[in-house]
């Protein structure tokens, strides 16, 4: 079963993608945006980080997606006719190559390595948001703090960009 | 079981797209959705690896990543409202004011 839902998140994410590339207008490169990161979450649920799908839910499609809908409707923008550069081609066709290259390689290589200390098995023990947690406020507590202080940052730094300046006396 | 190079292929082929939005699109807004494309695809990459190779540490990034990815649209999109309160325009290749 967990091959055909692979299969229909892989399909529906790479054609999501590539319609937020490719639309005209914004709205709906927003609205491939959200169907993109809707199966891009179905992926965490595969790969039993069911924490980061929640994250992923709440934070990219309730936060930052709509975030992204509320400047496009605030601006209202016009589309106009020419919406890729000219030289577009130029850029096309070599990542085209170069991709199809990159793709042949991945398929071949073997990824091994060493494992860690966490297998599925004691994941799925005290489930992923226990793991994510015992890992998160241990190993990683500096980290933890420096993302903190970061979004604080960029919560100042947001508010004093978009304010109205004052005219000046 | 799905093998670990048929995630790190999507997540290839998603990167590249995202690479191309920002690459060819004009609208500053499709830009920075293009880099939100980009991220997603790190992150399929990093929580299968963390799966694959059994080790938390993915997982944990993958929450930095978000967590980088939020910042980086609030600042951006107050970026674009400065931007478009100046010059009414979305548009990347007008932007020039920094370029000498």
């Amino acid at each position: 079963m967990i091959p055909v839902f692979f299969a229909y998140f892989a399909v529906i994410s790479i054609v999501a993608g590539f319609l937020t590339v490719a639309l005209k207008h914004p709205v709906h490169c927003a609205i491939s945006l959200l169907v993109l990161l809707l199966h891009v979450s179905g992926f965490f649920i595969l790969l039993n980080a069911e924490f980061i799908w929640a994250v992923q839910v709440i934070v990219y499609v309730g936060a930052i997606l709509v975030l992204y809908l509320f400047v496009l409707m605030l601006l209202n923008l016009k589309t106009d006719e020419r919406y890729l550069h000219n030289t577009y081609l130029y850029f096309l066709v070599p990542t085209v190559l170069g991709s199809i290259y990159v793709l042949a390689l991945l398929f071949k290589s073997p990824y091994g390595g060493a494992k860690g200390d966490a297998p599925a098995s004691v994941v799925l023990e005290g489930g992923d948001t226990y793991a994510v947690g015992m890992k998160m406020f241990s190993d990683y507590l500096l980290q933890f703090e420096i993302v903190g202080i970061f979004l604080l940052g960029a919560i100042i730094g947001a508010i004093v960009l978009a304010k109205t300046p004052k005219p000046l006396e | 079981m799905v093998p670990l190079s048929a995630y790190v292929a999507v997540s290839a082929v998603l990167f590249i797209t995202g690479l191309l939005g920002v690459l060819i699109r004009r609208n500053f807004i499709i830009v920075l959705m293009a880099v939100e494309i980009m991220l997603n695809a790190a992150n399929i990459n990093l929580v299968a690896f963390s799966y694959y190779l059994e080790s938390m540490a993915g997982q944990l990034v993958a929450l930095f990543v978000i967590a980088i990815a939020a910042g980086e649209a609030a600042v951006g999109l107050a970026i674009i409202i400065v931007v478009f309160r100046g010059k009414i325009s979305t548009n990347v290749d007008e932007m020039n004011l920094l370029k000498w």
